[in-house]
């Protein structure tokens, strides 16, 4: 019986299962084994990893400096010297494209992190609150939801600064909506079935009950959300760098160095192509980790 | 229908508050003195006091705020600091090019979009579903500004066929206006298309389930005949609402695309403000985009009920 899924939203499944107080660890294998199976879920985790590697590790495998430039060098080819060529100013663009995935993952990753914190608590307070407080807060996640996302951040941006900073912000702030309604949705659900009553009528007080059977339940689903949001935000900061916001020049980050080679598409298809396929490859691999994910924790959504 | 239409409305007024306040106090945001961030250092401080007196900054947050929000009532969103014309014009030149773009890409969607997405969903799993699946996922996880530049390098600078920037108006010279716009278009045009496919492909195939469709095939309607006259009926009303929910997306494209093209439109403008740190006009025009998108929502979510009785909110 899957009912016992977190955030499966069985209820009927959970009840009968309710007095077996430690989850059953068979579904937590099953729903590794489903996602270890789905079809295109190895190479997103390779994609995945292949990123973190190179994030991680850039300076030691990063062929070059990534700043420095060669001005006897520019524009040159992909070579066996320089794998990706080299750009206007004759820095290697592999070097480059190598400390962007640094850039990249941060800003996908530390945005998505503050949206899933600041939606979290504000989707909890709201759907515990209830109300006005509950009005209140979700009227503003409304009127965030009311801009359309890139032009927000890209307002923002421009008053918080150009900058990482500036950018992981902004994103947080485009993002913060989606966790908090996803929140409160489950809270209201959690909260108004039987074993929530049953804690309740037994005396466990709102804190308990929030943190012992709110949270745990409410968890899969923005743990989905989020796993899908990292590879939105890393397309919306390459977006903002490309636009010119963003970490600044001389440092790498691939929507940047795109924009860089747009100049140079005819003498040097490299310099935009290559950081653009890298960007391109990493989307799709962590929308076939997100999907994965999804299928694992929620099993409703198999075909 | 009436009621409903002004109910609507009614629930829209607190969003837009909330929106105004918080385009409002976007200047107030900056780290620092928001005029230091606007000007150069090197500007005298008379010229300083000047524009801060003019936008309202040395009196209190309240009092700027209920004064910014009458002038905005009466239409007047402020003038841009550079060029010293009323936002309002800035982006009346430019709203056009902006809807003309619009408007192709989301025809070139749709021409793309509907073929594959029911061949798709009719011949499920066989290699043409697959070939459509795999656009709509290429389509999806595709950055628009690296769309653009493949297709940039592939028909403006490889095969030269079509113009790489610039605009020319269609209403003017229809051909060469058309030209100026078809690149653009096509990379705003796809990425909706790829949403598209993969919503009405789902739907096609929740239709193609339906009781209805066997009475059909069972009363010997040839498939093609129950798809075009039973099926892709029911299967384009969640299109409408997919295509209402992504006018946010193609509005971030638009500004992309603009930006890339270099097409003047009201994206462009946007992006030329905020590195202009023109805050008066980034506050304007930010304020009529989001007073846009949510009204165009709306004419969606009414849209919707008029197109599906059945699911008329009450």
């Amino acid at each position: 019986m899957d009912g016992s899924t977190p955030g499966s939203g069985l209820a009927e499944g959970t009840l009968t299962r309710a007095p077996a107080a430690r989850p059953a660890a068979a579904p937590r294998w099953r729903a590794l084994r489903r996602a270890a199976s789905a079809r295109l879920a190895p190479f997103g985790v390779a994609v995945l990893l292949t990123a973190l590697v190179a994030a991680i590790f850039a300076p030691v495998i990063s062929p070059y400096d990534p700043l420095k430039q060669d001005l006897g060098h520019t524009l040159a080819p992909p070579s066996r010297a320089h794998l990706l060529g080299t750009d206007n100013v004759g820095r290697d663009v592999l070097a480059r494209m190598i400390w962007g995935t640094r850039v990249s993952l941060v800003a996908g990753f530390v945005s998505v992190a503050i949206a899933m914190a600041a939606g979290g608590v504000l989707g909890l307070f709201a759907g515990y609150a209830g109300g006005r407080a509950d009005g209140l807060v979700m009227r503003c996640m409304d009127a965030v939801l009311s801009f359309p996302p890139l032009v927000l951040a890209l307002a923002l941006g421009a008053v918080l600064g150009a900058g990482l900073t500036g950018v992981v912000i902004a994103l947080g702030v485009v993002y913060t909506p989606t966790f908090a309604r996803l929140m409160r949705g489950q809270v209201l659900s959690i909260t108004a079935r039987e074993y929530v009553h049953a804690a309740r009528a037994l005396g466990a007080t709102g804190w308990r009950i929030a943190v012992t059977h709110v949270l745990p339940n409410a968890l899969a689903p923005i743990v989905v959300q989020a796993s899908l949001s990292v590879a939105f935000a890393i397309l919306a900061e390459a977006s903002l760098s490309f636009l010119g916001l963003g970490i600044q020049p001389p440092a790498a980050s691939w929507g940047s160095m795109i924009n860089a080679g747009r100049g140079y598409l005819q003498q040097a298809p490299w310099i935009a192509f290559g950081p653009g396929a890298a960007l391109f490859l990493t989307v799709v691999g962590l929308n076939f980790v997100g999907d994965a994910v999804r299928d694992a924790l929620d099993p409703r959504l198999l075909d | 229908m009436g009621r409903l239409v002004l109910r609507r409305l009614l629930a829209t007024i607190p969003v837009l508050l909330l929106v105004s306040g918080g385009v409002f106090m976007l200047i107030h945001l900056t780290p620092g003195d928001p005029i230091d961030a606007m000007m150069a250092e090197s500007v005298d401080a008379t010229v300083k006091e000047t524009l801060r007196r003019e936008l309202g900054l040395d009196r209190p947050l309240y009092l700027q705020y209920v004064s910014w929000m009458g002038r905005v009532l009466q239409g007047d969103l402020g003038r841009s600091i550079r060029n010293r014309e009323p936002v309002i014009e800035n982006v009346g030149r430019r709203i056009r090019p902006s809807l003309q773009l619009a408007a192709l890409a989301m025809t070139i969607s749709l021409v793309i979009a509907v073929p594959v997405g029911v061949l798709s969903a009719a011949r499920r799993n066989g290699p043409l579903d697959r070939a459509g699946t795999t656009f709509a996922l290429f389509g999806i996880c595709m950055p628009n500004f690296l769309l653009a530049l493949l297709l940039i390098f592939l028909f403006g600078v490889t095969l030269r066929w079509l113009p790489i920037s610039g605009y020319v108006d269609p209403l003017e010279e229809p051909w060469d206006g058309l030209r100026s716009l078809m690149l653009p278009a096509v990379t705003l045009g796809l990425a909706l298309a790829a949403v598209v496919t993969r919503t009405l492909r789902a739907s096609m195939l929740e239709a193609l389930a339906e009781d209805y469709v066997r009475t059909a095939r069972a009363k010997g309607l040839s498939e093609s005949a129950v798809i075009r006259g039973h099926v892709l009926k029911n299967a384009l009303i969640p299109v409408v609402t997919v295509l209402g929910l992504q006018l946010g997306t193609l509005i971030g494209g638009a500004v992309i695309t603009e930006y890339v093209f270099a097409l003047p439109g009201v994206g462009r403008l946007v992006v030329d403000a905020v590195f202009a740190r023109d805050y008066p006009l980034v506050q304007g025009v930010v304020l009529l985009i989001a007073v846009g998108f949510i009204l165009s929502n709306l004419a969606v979510d009414l849209l919707y009920g008029w197109i599906d009785p059945r699911i008329r909110p009450r």
